[in-house]
């Protein structure tokens, strides 16, 4: 533990920082006057001002958990092409700014000859949403880098052009909580056995009354077991969320036996054409396999290439779906309906067909 | 599994044998493992050792398919929140990596950087943490990820000597997104980065000293593509909008169909419109029926160079978004469907209703509740009332189907509509 210091340092609340102190020039003098964009090839944007300046930026794929060697590298590159300044995007690409065109393709064959695929824009496969798995997190079910790395290294090719109908944005997470969020494709883990309770540490680990409040089914009782106040799950009620684990970690959610993967599709935060949408369950089941998952490869090969051949341009995994019916895609993918794609939650009844609308 | 320690990958002396991380080496997505290993392999660093032990755990979970990380407490000086501490429940085989501690650095808005400062943060995490760092975490956060107890008010002091603080954690106001919006793009219809800084700064103290009943997220994006996914994951989601007509410059639609073809625009801009609010002319140029646009940005993303959002910019906010604890996931509704973003008093009254839905939520809300169950709980008119906003038809896909609901006072309700639809157009006149 820390020694008290006789006079510690008092922090600075200086809050969310002034971005324009980091803010590339070019795009500092140009705030809000844009006029329009276009990508003259795959990776690379080109924004115009309205009094017809132009911009170019260079876009790359990182591995999120960055060594500082790999900052450095990608710092340097960024002084030689990019006037010392780069950018994150929210699935953790860099982006290189670049005001001199003839830059544009020599920084193009510097980061792919350090090992940084160029692309992830347009009707690309993006970088996939990362959570934290078992390089940090405290309940993981699975690791994160290693799936993405996995996804990212068979969908390489997909990154770096753009050969979609639209964007595929894939999202990962290592639990049910599933702080991948939403996407296109989503690679969750889904647990299929009720908590493990190991009774001798729950009184003192967990304050029962609040684990009982977070389960999202009423499954969890105080209870006495073995002369000693624990905690009790109705195991024809759970619903193997996995909610009590995080407030009481002697309720063990995840295993080698009871953890697995299921694969969601259809999932949109953009508001173009239709609303925003959650996922939907495709399949669940699958192995948790490290190091390569080749499981879920397989499936997620296989629905990004009944998407990339049967949507239309512009349509989004989920809107595509829409259009063609839930049929055809589960006979497009190979993948199997069964009463487990029925939902059964709050609001289930929304989800289903009320109406004489079918396809054959 | 241990068949990889004879393979031919030679483990130094020492070294963990990681037979299934090394697996994660080849492939052309840049490797996490190549990463760790560079770290484990810096002769002389202080972090080499911790990140041998470190690679040795993950490897460890590789092969036993289970976590081995339990939180704790943890902080730094004056502060709650912002600290995510790691101890390994594996410590007797990996000593040195027994803590392993990530800092919640909040980023600048829409996540610029010089490389002078990238460098700086490099060299701070060098000298008091592991030398691994990700931009960003799916809150937005930079996170120093690896750091002992011991070594923890060192780095967040040089940190924020360097110009940073701290992001949250735990029942607190969290780290904020915001999208590159101005600084690059059209279709940004406020000032991204100024919202962001203006209404995260001026509630620090809750998220430095957590005392919500639960989370609560900011996401700011610059328009309807959300960039940031603000709807779906943040309590409090702005979304760019603008209240006047798309603009459209008819020669460049013109341009643009005989590049691409009438069909095809016909297929990916007509019939893509979700209110069937635009039509192609013979003549090759575009109709569209504003009032019945409901701005989703298709159109626009499709024709960048011919169509842009309209002058009269601003935001929509919607409450309520979230993941799936524990009542499943929920996207923000839509409660505010304009606010201008431009004078100082515009700001001051979008500071004025974060306050209110933040007390709202601190007044309200069930502990480990979102704002989003608590609406759902109370029902969106007691919501509504609480942080004064009136009912609006923007709010809903369509009214209520249920008669279970006590209608007396309709007729006083309605009267209130009438005078605000006559009020809202003597506005209108008087600002034009």
């Amino acid at each position: 533990m820390s020694e008290v210091k006789e006079t510690p340092r008092e922090a600075i609340e200086s809050g969310v920082p002034d971005h324009l102190q980091y803010m590339h020039p070019m795009l500092k003098r140009n705030l809000g006057k844009w006029a329009w964009h276009e990508r003259p090839r795959h990776g690379v944007l080109r924004h115009v001002t309205k009094d017809g300046e132009d911009v170019f930026t260079v876009r790359a794929g990182t591995q999120r958990q960055m060594d500082v060697y790999t900052i450095r590298k990608l710092c340097d590159i960024a002084d030689e092409y990019g006037d010392g300044h780069v950018r994150f995007t929210t699935r953790s690409n860099i982006e290189f700014i670049v005001e001199d065109q003839a830059k544009v393709d020599p920084l193009i064959e510097e980061l792919q000859a350090n090992g940084f695929p160029v692309g992830g824009t347009g009707a690309s496969v993006s970088m996939i949403s990362h959570t934290q798995g078992w390089l940090h997190c405290d309940i993981p079910g699975t690791d994160a880098s290693g799936v993405v790395k996995s996804m990212m290294d068979m969908l390489h090719e997909e990154f770096v052009n753009e050969n979609m109908p639209n964007r595929v944005r894939i999202t990962t997470s290592c639990c049910q909580i599933n702080c991948g969020g939403q996407g296109d494709i989503a690679i969750n883990v889904q647990y299929t056995k009720p908590p493990k309770i190991n009774h001798d540490l729950v009184a003192n680990v967990c304050e029962r009354p609040a684990v009982v409040a977070r389960c999202p089914v009423a499954a969890i009782r105080p209870a006495i077991v073995d002369g000693k106040p624990s905690l009790e799950v109705d195991e024809k009620k759970c619903v193997c969320c996995g909610a009590c684990y995080p407030p009481c970690p002697p309720m063990q959610i995840n295993g080698k036996e009871s953890t697995k993967i299921a694969i969601w599709v259809g999932g949109k935060h953009s508001n173009a054409r239709s609303k925003p949408t959650f996922h939907k369950l495709a399949v669940a089941n699958l192995p948790n396999n490290p190091p390569h998952w080749p499981e879920v490869a397989d499936v997620v090969k296989k629905i990004i290439t009944a998407y990339k051949e049967d949507a239309q341009h512009w349509e989004r995994m989920g809107e595509w779906i829409e259009r063609i019916g839930w049929n055809r895609f589960f006979d497009l993918t190979g993948l199997a309906f069964t009463k487990h794609h029925l939902d059964t939650w709050t609001g289930a009844r929304k989800t289903l067909n009320m109406s004489a609308h079918v396809r054959f | 599994m241990k068949d990889g320690e004879t393979a031919d990958k030679k483990v130094a002396e020492g070294q963990h044998p990681t037979p299934m991380l090394d697996e994660l080496e080849g492939g052309n997505w840049p490797s996490f493992v190549t990463g760790l290993k560079r770290l484990r392999d810096s002769k002389g660093e202080r972090y080499a050792p911790m990140m041998n032990d470190l690679l040795g755990q993950l490897e460890h979970s590789y092969e036993e398919q289970m976590g081995f990380w339990k939180g704790g407490t943890l902080s730094v000086f004056g502060y709650g929140g912002g600290i995510i501490p790691r101890f390994s429940e594996v410590a007797d085989q990996y000593p040195e990596s027994k803590e392993f501690h990530t800092l919640r650095v909040m980023p600048p808005p829409g996540f610029h950087y010089t490389t002078e400062v990238l460098r700086k943060m490099c060299d701070i995490w060098e000298r008091h943490g592991s030398g691994l760092i990700a931009f960003h975490g799916q809150s937005g956060d930079i996170m120093f990820q690896g750091c002992t107890s011991e070594a923890t008010q060192a780095a967040f002091d040089e940190l924020n000597e360097l110009g940073f603080d701290l992001g949250g954690a735990g029942p607190a106001l969290r780290t904020a997104m915001s999208c590159v919006g101005q600084a690059r793009c059209e279709q940004s219809c406020y000032d991204e980065g100024k919202a962001h800084r203006r209404v995260i700064n001026k509630f620090l103290d809750e998220m430095h000293r957590p005392a919500l009943p639960y989370k609560f997220k900011f996401k700011f994006s610059g328009c309807g593509n959300d960039c940031v996914n603000a709807i779906h994951r943040a309590d409090f989601a702005v979304i760019g909008t603008w209240r006047d007509d798309i603009k459209i410059d008819q020669e460049k639609v013109k341009e643009h169909v005989a590049n691409v073809g009438r069909k095809y625009t016909i297929d990916t801009v007509v019939n893509m419109c979700p209110t069937r609010a635009i039509s192609l002319n013979d003549d090759d140029t575009l109709e569209i029926d504003n009032k019945s646009c409901v701005r989703c940005m298709h159109c626009i993303n499709v024709m960048t160079k011919a169509l842009s959002p309209g002058d009269d910019r601003g935001a929509s906010i919607l409450i309520g978004g979230k993941r799936a604890l524990k009542v499943g996931d929920m996207m923000g509704i839509m409660i505010k469907p304009f606010i201008k973003l431009e004078t100082e008093e515009d700001w001051e009254e979008l500071e004025d209703f974060a306050e209110a839905c933040i007390e709202f939520f601190a007044d309200n809300a069930l502990e480990h509740e979102r704002i989003g169950e608590t609406i759902d709980r109370v029902g969106l008119p007691a919501f509504l009332e609480a942080v004064g906003v009136e009912a609006d038809p923007n709010m809903v896909n369509h009214p209520r189907t249920s008669c279970y609901v006590r209608t007396d006072d309709f007729d006083e309700e309605a009267a209130k509509w009438f005078e605000r639809k006559a009020l809202d157009a003597g506005m209108t006149v008087a600002s034009e």
